[in-house]
């Protein structure tokens, strides 16, 4: 993205940063890649019942090159393997992937020759979603986790900065309890905080 | 993001199209290799006029490339079609992209062990699978699973086939555009797939009918909220009536897309609402009754069109059939067991809820590990290597909502079954995309697509 | 052994070489013969097999009969009609196998096709209608690749099986493609899987793998291949290795 060349280097900009990274969670945009019975419940996710247009995900898009996000969901065949390689190097960056289901996090039940055993092997994963498959709300608590990390993200040169040793990324709690009326809370009395250091 | 390739011999590598950038053209978005057929260009991306100015327009074929990641290609079907202006001149299908070895995985694990693989083939019609793989073990052992149990099974595939259909509306309105038909579709799927979640446990590649049987029985309250969907889903599916059947872009998108009649049907060896929708009657439920099927009574619903939609009319009429089938089911529940006798076979034999959860019965276990050392050696066996099947080979059929699934099973007298084929109704059905596509328009591929509705999962297994 | 008493007349125990682990080839029988095989233990319990110490299970496998005349129920008729119309019959066709309800005929490679072309023509048979071809690899065999074609008379509402084997140095069987138009994609499957050839196929490419894979994975002598599951502090063989107790 532009916007990391253009930010001088060594200026921590911090509320730049959380401008830009809860622009970039609040409508990550997904490329469709359902591949087997993950799909139907990805596609579950974003039907009526458990919406994911109130994120700003209902939007898959068809052109990787439009898309932030690769939900693979679904068991990848060798022959398949490629093509998620292209279509992951299509994507600009920022990208993130999510591996939905115990066949994309890890090959799942199916030990053999056919199906890679992980889709890790051929793309950088930033969320493991184990299930077979994962129910609708399974899906929500990932992407909900994965926007948690992008919060995290620090910006452009600043990536330096998750190998400082006081680099602390908060913590991923289970969306049942973060969203939670009580959760909410905490969420916003740390963030204040964070804002007035 | 389908990649244009203009090739001379018919063969694209769009997937790979990088690494055929190699040819040397001051185009950097054009690479062009000589071949024996002429120069071939790849274009992936740039101005189209800046290429095709250059050239001379006596032969010019077209091969797009709608590759395996696509929205409107029904899953991971990669569609090969040759263009001439708008009308496609040859289409062809390349499959395998899902190829999952199941038939082979099968061969390493239990007779039992196999229905949680084979419930994930047709990923849409899981009980159907199980089904056809539990009649066939059934009938190599030659056992009877109890009445109960066979009344289940039937309400169970008739929910999945309503729930079936349903996709099959969705995705297909999805890829015609029709995105209120993708969301209508999907929230009568949910209710649904709720009551299968109550009955089975899961919403999806439930592992509930097993050979004897079916795995546990119907829990209370389930009874009821199956009934409840008999009250709401008539009036929805009125609704698809009325959003779909009358609509006239959806019929100018259906009416006379991917045509064919019913000699063609039969001779690519199509099944199903395919074959229903050209004419011929034929549904495995009539003409080769299982489950006691023939004891039900419900009408196969044909149509004289032979196109798009009038597959499209048959799902909608079989989702009505199939209410009447579960309500009749419904009925006719009378107690009793839910799977076999002979515990040597019965698995899940016997199942109590405990203290934490549903496991084993407690007086079984006090028996095998306090009275009966025979009972433990049993018991032990059974769990660790399953039951025999006597030696031989058979060929059961299901009627799937997409057409004839069928598993051809071998047995050598072992534990692990020898050799299990599964002929998959959409494994067959896609060949019939060739001819029901070729010398229509681009679009209208996708329509005759959606209407053979294959599932991925069925077909590269 | 557990399990119902379901034996067939020929399968029977007989002590000789242990069975081999994984998915068991029904070896040939030797009585008595108590040669060590490398890898075999003091009682000739193989690695992942019997654990029972005694060693001399073997699964044998039931001789190549067919099925004595009367068949039941259509088959005769069915039967004498293919003989009375296509003439070279007796050469065609080797065996006549009936078992649980369901009719198989085993035929020569090459005939495969003729056969195929009388089972759909003629009046009283019209099998019009074939579900699929397959293919089933029995390694104990000189001819271990069948091919197995299943067709349907609509008219008759009738189901019969075709059985054709050859060996995997010559797998060459007659297509039927120009017969049953819908056996192309089932032909290239089994040639995909198997390794049979089709003789007469328009096309026959891999279709299921990737198109340059090398090997045939149904085979029985393919390995499973799959990964350790890897779990903390233990791993688990890949499923084609693991212990297998039958």
């Amino acid at each position: 993205m532009g916007l990391e060349e253009k930010i001088p280097g060594g200026i921590v900009l911090t509320s730049v940063e959380k401008v830009v990274n809860w622009s970039r969670k609040s409508s990550l945009w997904p490329a469709t890649f359902g591949l087997a019975c993950c799909a139907i419940e990805m596609m579950a996710t974003g039907a009526g019942r458990y919406d994911l247009a109130r994120f700003g995900m209902e939007v898959f898009r068809a052109s990787p090159r439009q898309a932030d996000l690769m939900i693979v969901a679904g068991r990848v065949s060798q022959k398949m393997a490629p093509v998620v390689r292209q279509v992951y190097d299509q994507m600009p960056e920022p990208k993130w992937v999510i591996a939905m289901g115990v066949c994309a996090s890890s090959g799942g039940m199916f030990n053999n020759y056919a199906i890679v055993q992980g889709v890790d092997h051929i793309v950088p994963v930033d969320m493991y979603l184990p299930g077979c498959p994962p129910r609708p709300e399974m899906l929500l608590d990932a992407i909900l986790k994965l926007h948690d990390k992008i919060m995290d993200e620090p910006l452009g040169v600043n990536a330096r900065r998750r190998e400082l040793p006081d680099y602390a990324p908060r913590e991923l709690v289970a969306s049942s309890k973060r969203y939670s009326p009580e959760g909410k809370r905490d969420a916003r009395v740390a963030l204040r905080k964070e804002l007035m250091q | 993001m389908p990649d244009t390739t203009t090739t001379g011999d018919g063969v694209t590598d769009g997937v790979m199209a990088d690494d055929v950038l190699a040819g040397s053209s001051e185009d950097p978005y054009a690479g062009a290799r000589e071949t024996t057929e002429g120069t071939v260009y790849t274009v992936t991306g740039g101005d189209w006029d800046s290429l095709v100015a250059g050239l001379d327009d006596d032969e010019e074929r077209i091969v797009v490339n709608m590759g395996p990641q696509h929205p409107s290609t029904h899953g991971v079907l990669r569609l090969v079609v040759e263009l001439e202006g708008e009308t496609v001149t040859s289409a062809r299908t390349v499959i395998g992209y899902l190829h999952t070895g199941i038939e082979k995985n099968l061969e390493y694990r239990n007779w039992v062990q196999g229905v949680t693989f084979v419930t994930r083939m047709d990923y849409l019609s899981p009980i159907f699978n199980e089904t056809g793989y539990s009649l066939g073990v059934e009938k190599l052992l030659g056992i009877e699973p109890p009445p109960r149990a066979t009344t289940l099974r039937v309400l169970c595939m008739e929910l999945n086939r309503i729930a079936s259909h349903m996709v099959a509306l969705a995705t297909g309105g999805m890829e015609l555009g029709a995105l209120t038909a993708m969301t209508n579709g999907f929230r009568e799927r949910e209710l649904v797939l709720d009551a299968l979640e109550m009955v089975t446990g899961l919403r999806m590649n439930h592992a509930y009918v097993r050979p004897g049987g079916v795995a546990q029985d119907l829990p209370p309250g389930a009874e009821e909220k199956i009934r409840e969907l008999l009250e709401i889903l008539p009036e929805r599916f009125a609704g698809i009536d009325k959003l779909l059947v009358g609509n006239p872009i959806w019929k100018d998108r259906t009416v006379d897309v991917g045509h064919l009649d019913v000699q063609g049907c039969l001779a690519l060896g199509l099944t199903g609402p395919v074959l229903r929708a050209s004419g011929l009657a034929w549904d495995l439920r009539k003409t080769d009754p299982y489950c006691g099927y023939e004891d039900y009574e419900f009408d196969v619903v044909t149509s004289t069109r032979g196109d798009s939609y009038g597959r499209f009319l048959c799902r909608v009429g079989e989702l009505r059939e199939s209410l009447k089938i579960i309500e009749q089911a419904l009925d006719r529940l009378e107690p009793g067991p839910v799977m076999v006798e002979d515990t040597k076979i019965a698995w899940p034999a016997q199942l109590a809820l405990g203290a934490d959860g549903l496991g084993q019965s407690l007086d079984h276990v006090k028996k095998i590990m306090g009275t009966s050392m025979e009972a433990l050696i049993h018991h032990f066996k059974l769990v660790t290597e399953g039951f025999r099947v006597p030696p031989g080979q058979v060929y059961t059929a299901v009627e799937s909502p997409r057409g004839e699934l069928a598993f051809h099973m071998v047995s050598d007298g072992g534990t692990r079954p020898y050799r299990v084929h599964v002929r998959d109704p959409s494994f067959t059905n896609l060949q019939a995309t060739s001819a029901m596509c070729e010398g229509g328009m681009l679009a209208d591929a996708i329509a005759a697509v959606a209407g053979i509705d294959p599932v991925m999962g069925g077909v590269d297994r | 052994m557990s399990g119902p008493d379901r034996s067939t007349p020929g399968r029977q125990v007989v002590s000789g070489s242990g069975p081999t682990p994984g998915p068991v080839a029904p070896g040939p029988v030797s009585p008595g013969t108590a040669e060590k095989r490398p890898g075999q233990d003091m009682f000739g319990a193989t690695r992942g097999g019997d654990t029972s110490g005694f060693g001399g299970l073997v699964k044998r496998q039931p001789a190549d009969l067919s099925s004595p005349r009367p068949y039941g129920s259509w088959f005769d008729e069915a039967v004498d009609a293919l003989e009375a119309a296509y003439p070279q019959f007796g050469d065609a066709v080797t065996r006549v196998v009936v078992d649980r309800g369901e009719l198989t005929l085993h035929v020569k490679p090459e005939r495969l096709a003729e056969v195929a072309l009388v089972l759909r023509d003629d009046a009283s048979l019209r099998f019009e209608f074939c579900s699929g071809v397959s293919g089933v690899d029995y390694p104990s065999q000189a001819t271990r690749l069948h091919a197995v074609v299943h067709l349907m008379s609509m008219t008759y509402r009738r189901r019969i099986r075709l059985e054709t084997a050859v060996t995997a140095e010559d797998p060459h069987v007659a297509s039927i493609t120009h017969v049953y138009p819908t056996a192309d994609f089932h032909e290239r499957e089994t040639w995909d899987m198997f390794g049979i050839v089709f003789d007469g196929h328009p096309a026959l490419t891999r279709i299921l793998m990737p198109d340059d894979w090398d090997g045939h994975p149904q085979r029985k002598d393919y390995p499973l291949g799959g990964v350790p599951v890897e779990y903390k502090g233990a791993q688990i063989p890949p499923p084609d290795e693991r212990r297998a107790y039958a």
